[in-house]
């Protein structure tokens, strides 16, 4: 989703350039240039010992950069942050990723690695909420809950010996997501946080930023333990099977998300396309800001995503780049 | 015919040892892991790369591919025929191995990275364009490399060594020698020519390509550290 093709006029081209000016400017205040390319030399204190990370290698007795990013330190160790990339694994990330293969006793995701990820039939929560070993029968079942192309949030587990991922999804809120917008971005815009599921209440949304880059935008779920509840009303369901009519409305109420909803979710998955496509760092904060921004310039959803409210974004960034500096001293 | 005028000057308005303009674009193909436009005087070429999962065979190193080809506008010549695919076979070879020699394979396991670099407009010296888009490529892509491979050429014509020979100079039949090196390693890792060339002359030339490529190198780490540092500020901390 790199590069919005944006018609920006003679001002909005100023304005724009003026407002990434100054967020450079901003930025090179509080980070020296740390900044490599390939093959840079980094510089380092042998004196204090040195452990090369990711991104490093040893040429000549010198520590060299083999990939483009920031290089950052934690005491001795020195690794090269990369910026586009695809999305580095690591354990404990929330993750979303759609299916692409249903193979014996595991899904296969594809979460935007170098390698399609694993979702064990084993690592997840059954339906019905019971801890208990997986039977064949549950295995032949497997589609009933994930199929080909659903979109399923979880957890990374582990990395298995030959280097492919494994994923777990063992509580309420992950699994599978419907009824939204999923987007792309490059996973370097998503910061791993304290928390990835938030529930924009005002909007009635869910939001899930998944660590790999892929970000969800749905109607809001109440997260419940289906485990008593649901199978009363299960049954309650099969009752009312009998009665064909009453059924169909019953499951229309379920699927209908209203138009307001409906809104609100293209309303947050634009805020989203458009602080992606200028590369700003996407928080639940910031996408809020823009959805605010949006609505208090009364525009619609669609003009979100023309030049005007972009340079908007960019100088509303600007903005609050500086307020948080100011705050710091 | 003369290549090079009493004023020193080339066809195209050069000096002998005079660089061609070089343009960079990165990020020229949305859905691409990394890609590039670049451009060294006439010639244009857009190069991608895609990483992907290779599950069929086990193997501990990543595959590198690489795909030439040439648009068929790209020439001034349109009635030509393509030269069959031998030409471009032997291109994808020669930057398949150039590349290979600088991308750290070891750390990308059971996985493939496919190159693709078209022609878009061709005015001499394709193949070191190439490498060098492929370069840029992959390092916007985020490939862990040991040095940046660049290439560029150099010819020797009217008893004079020229730098980075253009179409009309090319097809003189004089040697063109297509050199590329890693820079930081200072390593040869391509040396082509198809014409006979007098051995006192060899070092010359073989010279004045090396500077040539390092020219290129610069340029490219200026283009590289430009981008990165634009990602970086933007996203704040």
């Amino acid at each position: 989703m790199r590069g919005l093709q944006l018609s920006l006029n003679q001002t909005q081209k100023i304005r724009l350039q003026k407002a990434l000016e100054t967020l450079e400017y901003l930025s090179s205040k509080a980070n020296s240039n740390a900044s490599v390319t390939v093959a840079d030399t980094i510089p380092v204190n042998y004196e204090d010992g040195v452990l090369k990370g990711h991104g490093t290698a040893e040429n000549d007795g010198e520590v060299v950069a083999t990939l483009c990013g920031v290089v950052e330190r934690v005491n001795k160790l020195i690794y090269v942050r990369t910026l586009r990339a695809r999305y580095k694994p690591e354990i404990g990330d929330i993750i979303v990723g759609r299916v692409i293969e249903v193979a014996p006793k595991r899904w296969r995701l594809e979460i935007n690695f170098s390698q399609d990820a694993v979702l064990m039939l084993s690592s997840m929560n059954l339906p019905d909420g019971i801890q208990r070993r997986r039977t064949a029968v549950d295995e032949l079942n497997m589609r009933s809950i994930f199929e080909e192309n659903d979109v399923v949030c979880a957890e990374v587990r582990g990395f298995q010996h030959d280097g492919s991922l494994h994923l777990q999804a063992r509580s309420e809120k992950y699994g599978k997501i419907e009824r939204g917008q999923l987007l792309t971005v490059a996973p370097y815009l998503v910061k791993r946080r304290k928390q990835h599921f938030h529930h924009l209440e005002q909007y009635g949304i869910d939001l899930i930023l998944g660590c790999n880059g892929f970000i969800w935008v749905g109607e809001h779920v109440e997260a419940k333990d289906d485990m008593i509840e649901d199978r009363v009303s299960k049954s309650e369901q099969q009752n009312a099977k009998s009665s064909k009519y009453s059924m169909s409305l019953e499951e229309q109420e379920k699927t209908y998300t209203p138009l307001e909803t409906r809104q609100n979710i293209c309303r947050t998955a634009n805020a989203v396309r458009v602080l992606s496509s200028l590369g700003f760092s996407i928080t639940v904060e910031v996408i809020i800001e823009t959805v605010e921004l949006s609505i208090s310039l009364n525009l619609d959803i669609h003009e979100m995503l023309g030049a005007e409210f972009c340079v908007l974004v960019a100088e509303g960034e600007v903005e609050r780049r500086r307020r948080l500096m100011k705050k710091k001293g | 015919m003369e290549f090079v005028s009493p004023e020193g000057f080339r066809l195209d308005g050069r000096r002998p040892m005079e660089m061609r303009q070089i343009r960079a674009e990165i990020g020229a193909v949305a859905n691409a892991d990394g890609s590039v436009v670049f451009e060294m005087g006439n010639t244009k070429v857009i190069a991608a790369v895609y990483v992907q999962n290779r599950s069929q065979q086990i193997n501990d190193q990543a595959l590198v591919r690489c795909e030439y080809s040439m648009a068929n506008f790209s020439t001034g010549d349109h009635m030509r025929k393509p030269k069959g695919d031998r030409q471009s076979t032997e291109i994808s070879l020669v930057i398949r191995q150039t590349m290979e020699a600088c991308i750290m394979t070891n750390l990308m396991p059971r996985s493939q990275i496919d190159i693709f670099v078209q022609v878009l407009q061709a005015d001499g010296g394709t193949r070191s364009v190439c490498i060098n888009a492929a370069t840029l490529a992959l390092a916007d892509a985020g490939i862990p490399m040991c040095d940046l491979v660049t290439s560029c050429s150099a010819g020797y014509l009217n008893s004079t060594p020229l730098l980075y020979l253009n179409y009309v100079e090319d097809s003189a039949g004089g040697p063109d020698f297509t050199v590329g090196i890693l820079p930081k390693l200072d390593k040869v890792t391509l040396l082509q020519t198809d014409a006979k060339l007098p051995i006192d002359m060899f070092e010359n030339v073989m010279q004045l390509a090396i500077e040539g490529c390092k020219a290129v190198a610069n340029y490219i780490r200026e283009v590289l550290q430009e981008n990165t540092k634009q990602l970086e500020c933007r996203r704040g901390t």
